[in-house]
């Protein structure tokens, strides 16, 4: 009975990534890294939703070697406004005779943008509120979970447009508009997350040893939050993507000749029956890097999220 | 080392209220291991969460090494006294490796040499350095409460507060670590408060103990008078007879006159 061994066993890199005994820091990350790829690569539909998003951030980096033509200054008017899908114009030119495969390539940006500055805004500013709020308690939680509520009572799209209204249109002024209305939602998930994770022991355990407050929050209620929150805002970046697009289709996001693509479907809507291109190709783009970050966040939910997986 | 005088613990006002310890008193010479026993509910557990702050104290004093405690509580209390938790499965935060478990602690308290404080307080539990790195996810329940005794020595304490540390352990592992809680109080001169509801467990590693019912003090008694079966109260012969196993009544000899 000598010779192979029963179970194949794993070759270098894996072998070391999955060691059970890791002998360093990073070893150790790293493995719970790898260990968090392999479930969220056995799931097919979250993998085609984190190329999209690669492809819309590799598309938002290299746009100027990927489009053609200028996104803003247009052709000939005369005879190259409005033509439809061709093999010069892959997506057809709009009114203005702009490529509109190109602009939909810059628009990328745009949308890249608005999507990780809301994010970059609204998480800590939802994590904070909610932790503080969950793990302090008494009139400390009543006072931020009533500002919560008074940000959560206005409806998205009218506090944004109110915001823009004031401040001017343009897309900073959007992006600060969405990212105000949307970390109310997080705030009360970091809240109802801390409240079962403050009375646990060792919580209490790292109390006993003399941690401050602060540090107690920082460092080990947070890192509980965030794999949560991570979801929610994966899952919330179709709707913020939305919400900038609506914006831009009222006018009151992107200004022209910004490609953004809510301001394109907007002018694509006066040629809609006849020249159904201009509206259609910038929506089919919306619709495609929306799906793109649900079908991701629904992954990361299974990866990141155990209580929430089927 | 430790001494309690009139203890009184109330949680809650009003309807709510309820007095989880009344008036319990004890004191503890350094470097003896003192039990408290009782059934669950009877304040045994309250009464250590209150020495260290966990609990409010509503009334009585609690004096570590001659003095008072505050409230809240200093660092040089915690540097004195750390508690071992009831369960290793919930104590040990999930996403945190042993070495970043027992390295929070010295960063705290702006301990020197890390390195070397965290791969000694390993050895004097019993594990290796293969074990540094690793997630709780990735030890057993044996050892995952080694790792918590271990942070709760890092810091040298004087006083260790025992909150049943092996009920939730299998037998086996249990005598494991209720040997390394010996060994180690006798090397390191600790002073021990162990509470459980296992009179075996209190017998093995306490020389006295507090029987508690109630939130109330029942008896103070010797491990010695506990192994020999006596004890002057009723509720202590319960226990006592409880922690023998269970019994079946002998048979009544069938008296029934002939009908």
């Amino acid at each position: 009975m000598a010779g192979a061994p029963p179970f194949p066993q794993p070759s270098g890199l894996q072998a070391w990534l999955l060691s059970a005994e890791p002998n360093s820091r990073w070893q150790a990350r790293l493995g719970r890294g790898y260990l968090g790829w392999r479930s969220f690569t056995k799931n097919p539909l979250a993998v085609l939703g984190l190329a999209i998003v690669i492809l819309l951030v590799l598309v938002a980096a290299f746009a100027d070697f990927i489009a053609p033509y200028s996104p803003i200054v247009g052709g000939d008017l005369r005879t190259e406004r409005l033509l439809p899908p061709s093999e010069t114009y892959w997506l057809g030119t709009d009114d203005q005779a702009r490529d509109i495969f190109s602009r939909i390539i810059y628009g990328s940006r745009i949308t890249l943008f608005v999507v990780i500055l809301v994010s970059i805004i609204a998480t800590p500013v939802g994590l904070l509120v909610g932790t503080v709020s969950g793990y302090l308690g008494g009139w400390v939680d009543t006072v931020l979970m009533r500002i919560t509520d008074i940000f959560l009572a206005f409806p998205r799209l009218v506090l944004a447009l109110a915001f823009v209204a004031a401040l001017g249109p343009g897309i900073e002024n959007a992006v600060i508009a969405i990212a105000i209305t949307s970390w109310p939602p997080y705030a009360r998930i970091a809240r109802a997350e801390t409240l079962m994770i403050r009375n646990s022991d060792f919580i209490a355990a790292v109390k006993l040893q003399g941690a401050s407050t602060p540090r107690i929050i920082m460092g080990h209620v947070v890192p509980l939050c965030v794999s949560s929150l991570i979801v929610r805002v994966t899952l919330d970046m179709a709707g913020i993507i939305l919400t900038a697009a609506g914006l831009g289709f009222l006018g009151l996001g992107a200004q022209p000749p910004m490609p953004e693509w809510g301001a394109m479907v907007a002018t694509g809507r006066n040629y809609l029956i006849d020249q159904w291109w201009v509206a259609a190709m910038p929506g089919i783009a919306i619709f495609v890097v929306s799906l793109g970050f649900n079908l991701l966040g629904d992954g990361l939910r299974d990866v990141l999220d155990p209580k929430a997986a089927k | 080392m430790l001494d309690i005088q009139n203890l009184k613990v109330v949680f809650g006002t009003g309807r709510l209220r309820v007095e989880a310890v009344k008036n319990v008193s004890f004191h503890v010479e350094q470097g003896a291991a003192y039990g408290l026993v009782g059934e669950s509910g009877s304040g045994k557990s309250t009464v250590l969460r209150a020495i260290c702050g966990l609990a409010p104290i509503t009334g009585g004093r609690v004096t570590v090494n001659g003095e008072a405690v505050t409230s809240p509580r200093s660092k040089a209390f915690y540097r004195t006294v750390q508690m071992v938790f009831q369960d290793p499965y919930a104590s040990l935060h999930p996403r945190h490796t042993v070495d970043s478990t027992l390295s929070e602690p010295l960063a705290i308290h702006g301990e020197k040499d890390a390195e070397s404080r965290i791969l000694q307080a390993l050895r004097e539990v019993g594990l290796g350095p293969s074990f540094r790195f690793r997630y709780p996810h990735q030890l057993s329940g044996g050892q995952r409460q080694r790792i918590a005794i271990a942070r709760a020595l890092i810091l040298r304490p004087k006083v260790l507060l025992l909150d049943e540390p092996t009920s939730a352990l299998d037998a086996s592992v249990q005598a494991e670590i209720l040997n390394l809680l010996d060994d180690l109080r006798r090397r390191l001169g600790l002073t021990y408060i162990l509470v459980s509801h296992d009179l075996a467990v209190v017998a093995h590693l306490c020389e006295r103990l507090l029987v508690m019912q109630h939130g109330e003090a029942v008896e103070e008694t010797t491990a010695a008078a506990l192994r020999s079966g006596a004890a002057s109260n009723e509720y202590t012969q319960s226990l006592i007879q409880a922690s023998q196993g269970f019994t079946r009544a002998a048979p009544q000899p069938a008296q029934a006159p002939a009908a």
